[in-house]
This record gives C-alpha cells, sequence and structure tokens, in this order.
C-alpha cells in the first residue's frame, strides 16, 4: 500500500464531500425510518427517479439539473403522500404494518428499477453543466466542483429541513409525532395528516438528492441498491431520527469508502457500508447519537 | 417457616438519566401470596419485566429457587418456573385458543419434566376449563370479550406450570363481578400451591387478596408489611392523596 | 396426514410428473419446468423463515448464489464429484452463512435483520465480483455434460430430475415442520415474540433453525445452476428477480402453510415463463412486481386464504 500523502489528502477530502452528498441521501430514510417507523426500502428507487427526472429536464430542456430539482420538489412530494395514503389504508391501520410493509416496498422498488429499464434501458445516463469537469487546486489537494458543489446543496438541503423540523409548527408536530403520537391526538393534530405530510417530506428530499446524484456520478437504474445498504448503515450508525448523528456517520461512511476505494480499489465500496452495518448492530444498535 | 423462592436484593435499573428502580429488595416466600402496589410511573412493571428477562437489571441480583437469574435469558427463567401474565393480553393471534396454551406447555412444562411426561392436549383441555374457555378452544383470540382474553392471559402462564405467577394487572378495567371471578381464580391457583405476586391498582382485590403487601413509589420500596398496617403508613397514604 | 404417507404422495406426484414430461419429448418442457420447480425449492425454503416464523429475508439470491459458485469452484477443484454431493455442500456453506449472519442481527429487531440480508446480497455480490478464480465479473463457463447420469436422456432431464427430488424434499420437510412442535414455536415466534420468550420458547436458537435451514435450502436450489446456465457471472446469478419471486410467490399463494409457496411457485413461475417467450422478459419482471404489491394491499392471506373462507 503505498501511502503518499497527497493521495491520503485527497482521498480524505473527497471522503468528506462524499460523505456530505450521503447524508442528502440519507435524510430522508432518517425522517421515514427514524420518525415515523417506516421502512421504506423503496427510497434509493425514487433517489433514482430523482436522478433520471433531473436527466430529462437536462438533455432534452437543458436545464441545470439542481434548479430543475429543486422545481420538481412539489411533484415529489406529491407523490410521497400519495404512497403513504396507499401504505398508511392498507398496512397501519390494519395494524399489519411489518412484513407486508416491506414486501409492499419491495416490490415498489422492484417496479421502479424495473419501468426505468423499460422507459431508458441499461444505459449509464450523465447530466452535462458547468460544474462537472473542473477543479479547484489548493496545493496538492484537488476539490472536484462535481463533489463540491453536490455538497454544498446537500448541506443546504439539510439545513432548510432541519430548520422547518425545529421552527415550524408543523415540523414540530412531525418531531411529536415521533415520540408519543396519542399526546400529539389529544392536542388536536391527527397524526394520520402529519405523517403524511412528513412521508412527502421525505420523498420529496429525494428530487435534489437524485439531482446531486447524477451529477456525481453516470446514473442506471441497478445502482439503487447500492445505497440501500449505504442509507440504512448510516441512519442505524448515526442513530434512528437524529438529523446531526446522520450527518456525522455519513461522513465517516464517506471518507471509510473513499479510502478503501483510493488504496483497495473502488470494486470494495458496496462492502464497507455492510461492514458498518454488521458491526454497529452488533456492538451498539442504538447508534452514536439514537434514543433507545 | 417457609422456603424463599424469590429473593430479589439491591435491584436498580436506569433508562439513559432516568432511574426507573432504585436499590429495591424483596424476599418473596414459597406459597405466598404478594401484593405489589404504587402509583403510574412507581416502576412496577419494569420490577416485573427485570425479574422475567425481558429486561435487564443494571444493578442488583435476582435468584429464585437457589439459581442466580443475573443475565438469565426470560425463556429459560420460565422454564424454571415463573411465569407472568402481559398487562395488555398478548396472545398468539393466528392460533386457536387450544393452540395458544399448548405453546408454553410444548416448551416450558415438558421441558421441565425432562419430556412428555403431561399429554398436552389433556392438560390443555384441564387448563381451558379451569378458566372456563373450553367450549371457545378452537376459536381465535381475536373472537374473544376483555375479560376472556385476560383469562386466557393467566390460563397461558399457567401452562408452563410455575412455581411463582405474576399476575401484572390482570383486573385493570373490569367490572365488579368479572373482578370477583379474577380474584377467585387466583386464590384457587394458590392454593394449589403456586406462589403469586399480584400487581394492581383495585384496592379491594389486593387488600382481599395478599397476606402481605409492598409499594413502590418512583423505583423506591416504602413499605413492605401486612396489608392492614401498610396501607396506615404515612408515607404510602402520602403517595396516593398526595402530601 | 403423516409424514410418511405424504412423502409417498409427493413421490408418487413427482414421478407421475416426469413420466408426462417424458412423453411429451419436447426439451423446453424439461428448461421451463426445471425454472418452475426451483422456485418451488426457493419460495418453500423462503416461507420457512418469512411466513412461518416472521422475518423477512431479501438476499434470497445471496444464498442462491453461494450454493451456485460452491459449484463453480467444486467443479474446478474436484470436478469428480458428483451433483448431490455438490449440491450437499453449497447447501451447507449456504446454511452456515445464514447461521452466521442470523447470529450478529436476529437478536434484534424484524426489520433490522431485513435490510441486514440485503446488504448482505449486495457484499456477496461484490465479493464473487472481486474473486477471479471463479471469474469475477466477467463469469464463469461451465461445460454442462451431455448424458444423465442415472438414466437414458440428456443432461437436462437429468437436472430436472435432481430438482424435482429437492421439491419432493423442502415440501415434505415444511409440511413436517408446520405440524410440529417446532412449527409451533416458530408461529409463536411471528405472532409475538416477546410472549413467545415467556412461554419458554427459545426465540434466538430458532430463529437460527429457520434462518440455517432456508438459507441452506436455497443453497441446494441453486448448486446445479451452473449446469443449467453453462454461463454463470455474478449480475444475473444475484439478480434482484430472484429475491422479489421468492417473496411474492408465498405472499400470493399464501404464508401460513407448506401449500401456499408451492401454489404461488407454479403460478407465477409458469406465468413468468410464458410472459418471457411471448411479451419479454422485463416485462414479465414487472408483472411480478405489480402482482406482488396488489396482492399485498388486496389479498394478504393469499390463494390459500381465499379457500379458506
Amino acid at each position: 500500500m503505498d501511502l503518499s500523502f497527497d493521495l491520503l489528502g485527497n482521498a480524505l477530502v473527497s471522503g468528506l464531500l462524499l460523505g456530505g452528498f450521503y447524508a442528502a441521501v440519507t435524510i430522508g430514510v432518517s425522517i421515514s425510518f427514524g420518525m415515523l417507523d417506516i421502512v421504506n426500502i423503496a427510497h434509493p428507487a425514487f433517489i433514482i427517479l430523482g436522478s433520471y427526472t433531473a436527466y430529462i429536464a437536462n438533455s432534452v430542456f437543458g436545464f441545470d439539473p439542481i434548479l430543475s430539482s429543486i422545481v420538481l420538489l412539489p411533484a415529489f412530494y406529491l407523490l410521497g403522500m400519495a404512497i403513504y395514503h396507499v401504505y398508511d389504508v392498507s398496512f397501519e391501520r390494519r395494524g399489519d404494518a411489518s412484513i407486508r410493509g416491506l414486501a409492499f416496498f419491495f416490490g415498489v422498488l422492484f417496479i421502479t428499477e424495473v419501468t426505468l429499464v423499460l422507459v431508458f434501458g441499461v444505459d449509464y445516463r450523465l447530466v452535462d453543466a458547468p460544474y462537472v469537469g473542473p477543479s479547484l487546486h489548493f496545493g496538492v489537494i484537488d476539490l472536484p466542483l462535481r463533489l463540491l458543489v453536490p455538497f454544498l446543496v446537500s448541506c443546504a438541503l439539510i439545513g432548510s429541513l432541519q430548520l422547518f423540523m425545529s421552527y415550524t409548527f408543523l415540523g414540530r408536530a412531525v418531531q411529536a409525532v415521533a415520540q408519543d403520537p396519542m399526546a400529539l391526538r389529544l392536542m388536536g393534530a391527527n397524526p394520520s395528516k402529519i405523517k403524511r405530510i412528513a412521508f412527502g417530506l421525505s420523498i420529496a428530499s429525494c428530487s435534489v438528492a437524485g439531482a446531486i446524484l447524477i451529477i456525481i456520478q453516470p446514473v442506471e437504474p441497478s445502482i439503487a441498491r447500492d445505497y440501500i445498504g449505504r442509507i440504512f448503515a448510516i441512519c442505524v450508525m448515526g442513530g434512528l431520527g437524529s438529523f446531526g448523528g446522520t450527518i456525522i456517520a455519513a461522513v465517516i461512511l464517506g471518507v471509510m469508502e473513499s479510502l478503501t476505494s483510493t488504496f483497495y480499489g473502488p470494486s470494495w465500496s458496496p462492502a464497507v457500508a455492510f461492514g458498518f452495518l454488521l458491526i454497529t448492530l452488533a456492538v451498539r444498535p442504538s447508534g452514536l447519537f439514537g434514543r433507545t | 417457616m417457609s422456603n424463599t423462592l424469590l429473593s430479589v436484593a439491591g435491584l436498580g435499573k436506569r433508562f439513559g438519566g432516568f432511574t426507573a428502580l432504585n436499590d429495591v429488595d424483596l424476599d418473596v416466600a414459597e406459597g405466598e401470596r404478594l401484593g405489589l402496589i404504587g402509583p403510574n410511573g412507581s416502576g412496577k412493571s419494569t420490577l416485573v419485566n427485570c425479574l422475567c428477562g425481558t429486561l435487564r437489571n443494571d444493578m442488583g441480583k435476582v435468584t429464585f429457587g437457589g439459581h442466580a437469574l443475573n443475565g438469565m435469558a426470560a425463556h429459560r427463567r420460565t422454564r424454571l418456573g415463573m411465569a407472568r401474565s402481559f398487562q395488555l393480553p398478548r396472545p398468539f393471534t393466528t392460533l386457536t385458543l387450544a393452540e395458544n396454551i399448548r405453546v408454553p406447555i410444548l416448551y416450558a412444562a415438558n421441558v421441565k419434566t425432562g419430556g412428555h411426561a403431561v399429554d398436552p392436549r389433556e392438560r390443555c383441555d384441564a387448563l381451558l376449563d379451569m378458566v372456563g374457555l373450553l367450549p371457545k378452544a378452537d376459536l381465535k383470540p381475536a373472537d374473544l370479550t376483555q375479560i376472556e382474553m385476560r383469562k386466557l392471559e393467566l390460563a397461558r402462564a399457567m401452562a408452563s406450570d410455575p412455581r411463582l405467577l405474576i399476575a401484572d394487572e390482570a383486573m385493570a378495567g373490569l367490572s365488579n363481578q368479572e373482578v370477583d371471578e379474577i380474584l377467585a381464580l387466583l386464590l384457587k391457583l394458590n392454593g394449589q400451591g403456586v406462589t403469586i405476586i399480584m400487581i394492581e391498582h383495585i384496592m379491594r382485590a389486593v387488600l382481599a387478596f395478599s397476606q402481605r403487601l409492598v409499594v413502590l413509589v418512583a423505583g423506591r420500596k416504602i413499605a413492605d408489611g401486612l396489608p392492614q398496617d401498610v396501607i396506615r403508613q404515612p408515607d404510602v397514604v402520602a403517595a396516593y392523596l398526595g402530601s | 396426514m403423516r409424514n410418511a404417507y405424504f412423502v409417498l404422495a409427493a413421490l408418487a406426484v413427482a414421478v407421475v410428473t416426469f413420466a408426462v414430461a417424458r412423453l411429451i419429448d419436447n426439451a423446453y418442457v424439461f428448461f421451463a419446468g426445471y425454472v418452475v420447480l426451483q422456485y418451488v425449492v426457493l419460495a418453500t425454503a423462503w416461507n420457512i423463515l418469512g411466513g412461518f416464523t416472521g422475518y423477512v429475508n431479501f438476499g434470497t439470491a445471496a444464498f442462491f448464489a453461494l450454493g451456485a459458485y460452491t459449484t463453480v469452484v467444486l467443479h474446478k477443484t474436484m470436478p469428480f464429484l458428483p451433483l448431490p454431493a455438490m449440491m450437499l455442500i453449497g447447501g451447507a456453506i449456504s446454511g452456515l452463512i445464514g447461521l452466521g449472519m442470523g447470529y450478529l442481527t436476529l437478536r434484534l429487531r424484524g426489520t433490522f435483520f431485513s435490510i441486514a440480508t440485503l446488504a448482505m446480497a449486495v457484499v456477496a455480490q461484490t465479493l464473487i465480483t472481486n474473486w477471479n478464480f471463479v471469474g469475477g465479473s466477467r463469469g464463469a463457463y461451465i461445460i454442462r455434460p451431455s448424458d444423465s447420469p442415472i438414466f437414458s436422456g440428456d443432461y437436462i432431464q437429468y437436472l430436472f430430475v435432481v430438482m424435482l427430488a429437492l421439491s419432493v424434499i423442502s415440501v415434505s420437510l415444511a409440511r413436517a415442520i408446520q405440524f410440529s412442535r417446532l412449527g409451533f414455536g416458530f408461529s409463536a415466534i411471528r405472532d409475538d415474540e416477546g410472549a413467545a420468550e415467556a412461554s419458554g420458547v427459545p426465540t434466538l436458537k430458532l430463529k437460527l433453525i429457520a434462518t440455517a435451514l432456508s438459507g441452506g435450502l436455497m443453497g441446494m436450489a441453486g448448486a446445479p445452476l451452473p449446469y443449467y446456465v453453462t454461463y454463470l457471472d455474478p449480475a444475473s446469478g444475484f439478480s434482484l428477480s430472484y429475491a422479489v419471486n421468492t417473496i411474492a410467490m408465498p405472499l400470493i399463494g399464501g404464508t401460513a402453510t407448506w401449500l401456499g409457496p408451492v401454489i404461488g411457485a407454479i403460478l407465477l413461475g409458469t406465468l413468468q415463463q410464458v410472459a418471457t417467450v411471448t411479451i419479454s422478459s422485463a416485462l414479465s419482471l414487472l408483472l411480478v412486481g405489480v402482482l406482488l404489491v396488489t396482492f399485498v394491499i388486496a389479498a394478504p392471506k393469499g390463494i390459500v386464504g381465499w379457500f379458506k373462507k
């Protein structure tokens, strides 16, 4: 192993930026799984959907992928609400959430992937934007803009979600429903409605996450599966429902993957997330910051 | 003087920053009828869960029938002879009543006797009959009324052939007559030699049942003695009426 | 019906099936039939852990492909081994992996176990893709013998018979479990794990047994695959369609009994074979996904459940 310091330095910086991106990818699940206790394993599929919508906006209409993803936020939000409604009526109300809920989302994951293959084929897709390509240079450290811009967008996304959670009535209601649905009901708010909004937000975040994904790397339908392990590893490591924990865990994972990729080869990356997941589950299942 | 069946020494349990149980000592003699009361949130359920192994206690020791229980899995405690009924009944919903009773017979009672000393079918019918549910043996729990569910819960706890039964608020929400039914059942079981710890809020039932009364407040044991003495203790009165 | 009688009945059905297939004398029947039987085994195996015990395994592909790749390794190192021996070894390895993974994750909530299975499938695929001895991402070529070693016919007919035998074994096993003390323990865990533990059921031990059995059977189902396809690469061996199918089939057929997965596998398996030939394989996959979601929402007890009412 050639421990050259520029290589190490660059790996660390890329890892940091990548970690920021992973946090954006995971933040939606931190809401749906961490706060609402809904195991939406189809989340990565919606992210990929976000990538493809950004791709269409970019290749067909020439729009900037990030801006178009923001414009599409309401559409994804409505999609999230619709899916939650089906989930709620079919499973949650019948008190039968676990196996069938999991199977439902797995089916949705699968249907999304196969539909994307049917429509777009299995070729890799990219977007064209002024920040995909150039890098900033600080001495021996390269800061590729295609990593830096997503990192900044990710910070903005998480920041605005955190502000919403802490400072708006709806946001605080979401936190309340996570901790004590009965108390919320007694206060006159309808937990189902609050959960629907929260889930809608969770899917809305996929629009932006998908856009920055396709900036970082070329996308094809089956890469959703690589992200399931990462997302849940981050959620579990960071502690369910904790935004801060999610960010820290995401950065740790990003750095570990980057180091592995640089020194052992990129084909080992998917294994890193799983290794983390297993270790966390075995040693400290409540994660770094989670509630038990 | 009877033998001590259950011995709890210095039991402690914390949840993060919250101390649910603080230095609890308790001895229960074989064949005794013990009542355990306390305001909501005083730690009664936590105590039960620590005794049965559902939760792990942070401090202290639990000894049952001479066996040290610390760290022992819940199913092994049941096999040693400690059974509990759940506050909110938790039946096996896809199984019939008879099958519900069968599970502990197969996995606890028969294991203790080292095989098949007891015919599961016979014992199952006997237990259901004891609680008056034999006619409904082939129905599912969803078809039962509240009190029938409570009875099923008790019957299932008895199916493991326990030496100690912990009845966790088995009477909550029942009518006067239904409370009497459950009370009679528990007294009958005790008559057959089963040591019983009754956790309850319904005072008349606790006082009618217990030979000894223990009071838990904010995770601490504040009283332990004859029922008529304990209920007159100033701190017990204060805990219930406010000081 | 006692277990012995059931096994005899199942064997009789198997013999008749094979005889009919020989009469039709069309190679396609054996090719398609192999796939349907493979799914009977996979669905039954999945259901032991999923339907009976309540723990959802998304990583079917991992156990299945490990069995297949064990055969690839054995084929290269010990080619003299007969196929049934390779299947036993493949099954043992998959079973052990299942046991190991289960030991790490089964002490936690069921949802964590399910997520871990999905992640495990990705990791297993990564490991195999990086292993050059079995061909890595370029895949491995296996030469299929031309003749069946035990009766007169070609090797595909032999594979068909092998899978038929495995189907009889797994279905008989599932049925025996369903009516046994072990099956009661599984059901108790599925309905309420905490109450099961309080009733004296050693939940961790039983879950490990279910995982090992389920994984082992899946590995055995995967072991003959290299001879069937003659070219095996990680992308196809670990295909997500295995996971979706093995979940969809029991859910559609009915998860509470041994019969549900069989019905689901035969119906859905045949449907897919027909759809692949008449429409396209991608659309037939889409169909499976849609059926899964539809049944999960609308018919929770599956086809067997319809008839029980």
